[in-house]
């Protein structure tokens, strides 16, 4: 009904629109065509004056009232998120005076240089110098931009420093899973064929490589430590994937196949952020941002960051998944415990992974 | 309105030899309505078709703003229109998906390229070059059918079981490999495969056609730097077309052959749905190469026949000559060359070597060098014109505003330290619908209010154009500007509903805004369809050849073109296409010779 209600309304409107505009032409008709021409001229000339202004306004009440809701610039929480945000200051200011500039002289020329019958044109087919100069300006501004951009992408892409640590990050639909290298600090080797939820071995590691026996591995969150440098080695079991940091400014594709790695060093503990931002809830959240499948939107992580001391308490409560695997075999409920698992692990078929990755996260507090 | 026409090139002299096909034999409604083979014929059977794409395409992006801006609302009236799609009222993920593929797939390929360069094309190549037809009109025919079946293909794929492709319109796999990772990578994948198929055929035809028309079949006098800007925008579209559909072609042949031969050319280490796939060694982000090799030409054969247009437009109802003729040519060229140079913007983040993405930062804003100048240019053209606000110049000027918004934000994402951030976000939705969406409406509607005299004979109605202009424009940004924002926010593109996450749920009432917004843009979009059909039957007739006052050949032809175009012999070109306002002349068509005291520009 209500449906319908609207339809006829539509309708009803659009009639009365189509009635106005027949009859105006009628009207211009009688009036003189030429008449009527120079007329809705002058309206649409002081529309569009109207409309810079108007637009003028609506630009600044935009940044009025979602200025607050966006990663305000200098603020991130990376090292690397610094000079991203230091680079969108200088495009931003770069862009932005061409963009009031330009605007405002469309607009204001369209206004000025309305049809009259007063004016003469200016036969202005070309002029070398004014060509010129608006060729090599902007590329001078673009050229500055470059050389800040080449700079600061070679910071961000270039090696690791020797001391970070290392997380491996896998993607699969809709779920991020993770694997410190253990004590070792190496990673033991895995073989995708070896993916076997139901037996405790969710990456596919070969038991066979001692280095994969101090393994850490978890599910939907991670800890960093704050200060210390940290090299993600991103992949995809299924589809391709992308590791979206948007706190850090950061993000880095997971393809099946073909690792990426990504690294960056946390500068605000979890903490820091709770207090900045005013947001009790604040969790640092990993977001998908590659178009992964009917899940895509549920596809979420957490990640906190907290002091040296804080990640080696929680680290030392964690368990090697080859641990858990041995116990689970030697214990008589081993059916039990692998069933439990493989309720929580496997990619739902439906969107509602939110509450895959909420299971995924009980299940690693509760460990 | 000066009537200057130039009557002695009307002098009929029918039965001329060299003019095989002028309307002496029978046209059955057949060989006149369908199988036509005349390009005027052909621009309008492509513009048609181009305009329900668009209501389809157009309906669809309306469905999943009412889930984005409506997430926790059900619409029973969805559940009555597509069943198990929207049980209870509520987009189903797969259904939200498979929406937005179509929905870019459709408005990008089958309105924006089909729907745009098809109608210009062939309506003004052979008008504004002085030519009886295109060079093969068989060809030309050819090229609207398999468009035809292209489309007839995709909206079977709307009918399959499992839906239509859902991968996103850039169809990556191995997402769009595997119909073990997603309902639209089954049977609706290989319909989207061979509709694209179809469709770079389609172009390819054209292409070939556009070009070689253009080359060959101009009339006397009408040299290369005599030409209207807007056959120098269609021939180098045409280029970029011939040159980069046929690298989309071979990616989606060995993305069927993974589908269906077991081949692995973009599929390794796959472990989907609880299985092991046997495929090893192949590369995912292969596709990517061959796909936005063309993907990126492909923004730009979206845009530069709009510039064309825009350009003719703005001089003519400036009535001043287009302001650096030259410049304008030659960034349209250097567009044309830098466009196959900066494909891997679109992989910053995909693991891509660093040294190689700086250099693609360095040729990316390079590119937005020639679209500064065209922007300034453009600007230089009104100043101290005599403008005429017809609908079709209010949206050449729109067309220079949105296209500067959304220029500027494409120097962000082409510097790779940002687009770390910004990629797959919604600033890259606001970009990109700015300065390819919008932007090439504008431009396409400026085209539409601008030659639809020569198409019928006849004017789309003026009031219901300036409602068309006003509304379109105020919602084009009320609808992407704040996106930009979103994007700021680190808000992924494609999520359909945010309530879940921390970061990116405080946009509800935007949401809600844009979504109303993008009805009322909609609607006010049926109004234009509806004004261009009445308008087609009942608008006002033109009553002299040339009612804007245009310098260019097609106003010379009779209101009514027949098969043919010019009832006696084409006339010759003297001049360029832009003499406005010189000597105190309002216009100087190109037939007219220069005269002897006549100042050189
Ligand atoms: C001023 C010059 C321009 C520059 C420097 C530029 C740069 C970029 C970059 C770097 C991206 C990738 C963003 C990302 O995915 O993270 C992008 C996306 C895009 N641009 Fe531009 N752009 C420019 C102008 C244009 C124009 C004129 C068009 C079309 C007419 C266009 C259409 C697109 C489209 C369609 C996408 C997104 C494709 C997708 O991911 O679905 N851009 N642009
Ligand atoms: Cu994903
Ligand atoms: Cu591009």
């Amino acid at each position: 009904m209500q449906n319908f209600l609207i339809f006829a309304i539509l309708i009803l409107g659009f009639i009365i629109t189509f009635q106005i505009a027949r009859a105006s032409e009628f009207v211009s008709v009688i009036r003189g065509e030429e008449k009527t021409r120079k007329q809705t001229n002058k309206i649409n000339a002081a529309l569009l004056l109207v409309f810079l202004i108007v637009g003028m306004f609506g630009v600044y009440w935009t940044q009025h009232t979602l200025g607050d809701k966006i990663l305000k610039l200098g603020t991130s929480a990376s090292d690397h998120g610094i000079l991203v945000d230091r680079m969108i200051k200088y495009t931003l200011i770069a862009t932005g005076i061409v963009f009031v500039g330009t605007q405002t002289l469309l607009f204001w020329y369209s206004f000025k240089y309305q049809e009259s019958d007063k004016r003469t044109v200016y036969y202005f087919p070309h002029n070398n110098k004014l060509e010129l100069l608006w060729t090599v300006v902007p590329a001078i501004v673009l050229t500055i931009l470059i050389g800040f951009g080449i700079v600061y992408w070679y910071r961000i892409t270039g090696a690791a420093p020797a001391n970070a640590m290392q997380i491996e990050v896998t993607g699969s639909q809709f779920k991020w899973e993770f694997r410190y290298p253990g004590k070792d600090g190496v990673f033991g080797k895995k073989y995708y064929k070896n993916i076997d939820e139901a037996n405790d071995n969710p990456l596919g590691q070969i038991w066979e490589d001692a280095a994969n026996h101090d393994d850490i591995y978890e599910s939907g969150q991670i800890h960093l430590v704050v200060g210390k440098p940290v090299k993600l080695i991103i992949g995809a079991k299924d589809v391709i994937h992308s590791v979206g940091l948007p706190h850090f400014r950061l993000k880095m594709d997971a393809v099946p196949g073909t690792p990426t790695t990504l690294w960056f060093t946390p500068i605000k503990t979890t903490k820091d952020m709770i207090k900045e931002t005013g947001n009790g809830k604040f969790v640092y959240e990993i977001a998908c941002d590659q178009m992964c499948g009917a899940g895509h939107t549920g596809m979420r992580g957490e990640i906190i960051v907290e002091t040296q001391e804080e990640f080696d308490q929680w680290m030392a409560s964690q368990k090697p998944k080859y641990v858990q695997m041995k116990e689970a075999a030697a214990a008589p409920a081993a059916p039990a415990a692998a069933a439990k698992d493989s309720v929580a692990a496997p990619a739902p078929a439906t969107a509602d992974s939110i509450t895959a990755a909420g299971a995924a996260k009980k299940d690693s507090t509760a460990k | 309105m000066s009537d200057t026409l130039h009557i002695q090139h009307e002098v009929a002299s029918h039965g001329h030899s060299g003019e095989p096909h002028m309307h002496h034999h029978k046209e059955t409604f057949i060989s006149k309505y369908i199988f036509s083979m005349d390009h005027k014929m052909i621009a309008k059977q492509f513009l048609v078709t181009g305009i329900i794409w668009a209501i389809i395409g157009g309906l669809f992006s309306v469905l999943f703003r009412l889930q984005l801006g409506f997430p926790d609302q059900s619409f029973p009236i969805l559940e009555t229109f597509f069943g198990r799609w929207a049980e209870g009222g509520k987009i189903k993920p797969e259904f939200y998906y498979a929406l937005t593929t179509m929905h870019g797939t459709v408005l990008i390929f089958f309105v924006l390229t089909a729907g745009l360069s098809g109608t210009f094309a062939n309506l003004l190549i052979p008008l504004q070059v002085g030519a009886r037809d295109m060079a093969s009109p068989f060809m030309n025919m050819l090229s609207f059918w398999f468009f035809f079946a292209a489309s007839i293909v995709m909206l079977s794929s709307l009918f399959t079981q499992t839906g239509p492709a859902a991968g996103g319109w850039t169809v990556y796999p191995p997402l769009s490999a595997l119909g073990l990772a997603s309902q639209g990578s089954k049977s609706g994948m290989d319909l989207w495969i061979i509709a694209m198929t179809l469709f770079v055929a389609s172009q390819l035809l054209g292409g070939l056609n556009y070009i070689s028309t253009i080359l060959n079949m101009r009339t006397k006098g009408m040299s290369m730097t005599r030409m209207p800007l807007t056959i120098w925008a269609i021939l180098f579209t045409a280029i970029l077309g011939v040159l980069s559909f046929p690298v989309l072609l071979s990616g989606l042949v060995l993305l069927m052959f993974d589908r269906h031969l077991g081949t692995s050319f973009y599929l390794s280490d796959i472990f989907v749905a609880g299985q092991a796939l046997p495929n090893e060694g192949g590369s995912a982000i292969l596709y990517q190469h061959l796909f936005w090799f063309l993907g990126h030409p492909e923004v730009y054969i979206i845009i530069l026949p709009t510039m064309g247009l825009a350009s003719e437009i703005l001089a003519i109802n400036s009535r001043k000559p287009v302001f650096g003729y030259m410049a304008m040519i030659a960034s349209l060229m250097a567009i044309c060359v830098l466009a196959f140079l900066v494909w891997a913007h679109h992989m910053f983040v995909t693991g891509l070597n660093p040294f190689l993405g700086s250099v693609f930062v360095l040729l990316t804003l390079l590119i937005a060098i020639p679209s500064a100048i065209k922007v300034f240019n453009w600007i230089t053209t009104i100043w101290r014109g005599n403008i005429r606000f017809t609908p079709a110049m209010l949206f050449a000027i729109g067309f220079v505003s949105i296209f500067i918004s959304g220029g500027l934000t494409g120097i962000w994402l082409g510097n790779s330290t940002i687009d770390i951030h910004l990629h797959d976000t919604m600033f890259v939705i606001a970009h990109f619908h700015i300065v390819m969406g919008v932007s090439a409406f504008f431009g396409m509607f400026a085209g539409i209010y601008h030659w639809f005299p020569k198409l019928f004979g006849r004017f789309m109605n003026n009031t219901l154009g300036y409602i068309h202009f006003w509304v379109t424009l105020a919602c084009a940004y009320l609808i992407f500007w704040p996106m930009h924002y979103q994007g700021m926010a680190g808000m992924p593109r494609r999520y359909l509903d945010k309530s879940s996450w921390v970061s990116f749920s405080q946009f509800h009432s935007l949401d809600a805004m844009i979504t109303v917004a993008t009805i009322i843009a909609f609607s006010v979009q049926l109004m234009f369809v509806f004004n261009y059909f009445y308008s087609m039957y009942k608008g006002r007739r033109v009553r002299s050849q040339n009612p804007w006052g245009a310098t260019t050949l097609e106003w010379t032809t009779p209101i009514h073109p027949g098969h043919g175009n010019w009832e006696g012999e084409i006339p010759e070109v003297h001049r360029w296409a832009y003499d406005y306002s010189k000597d105190g002349r309002d216009f100087i068509p190109q037939t007219e010779p220069v005269g002897e005291d006549e100042s050189a520009h």
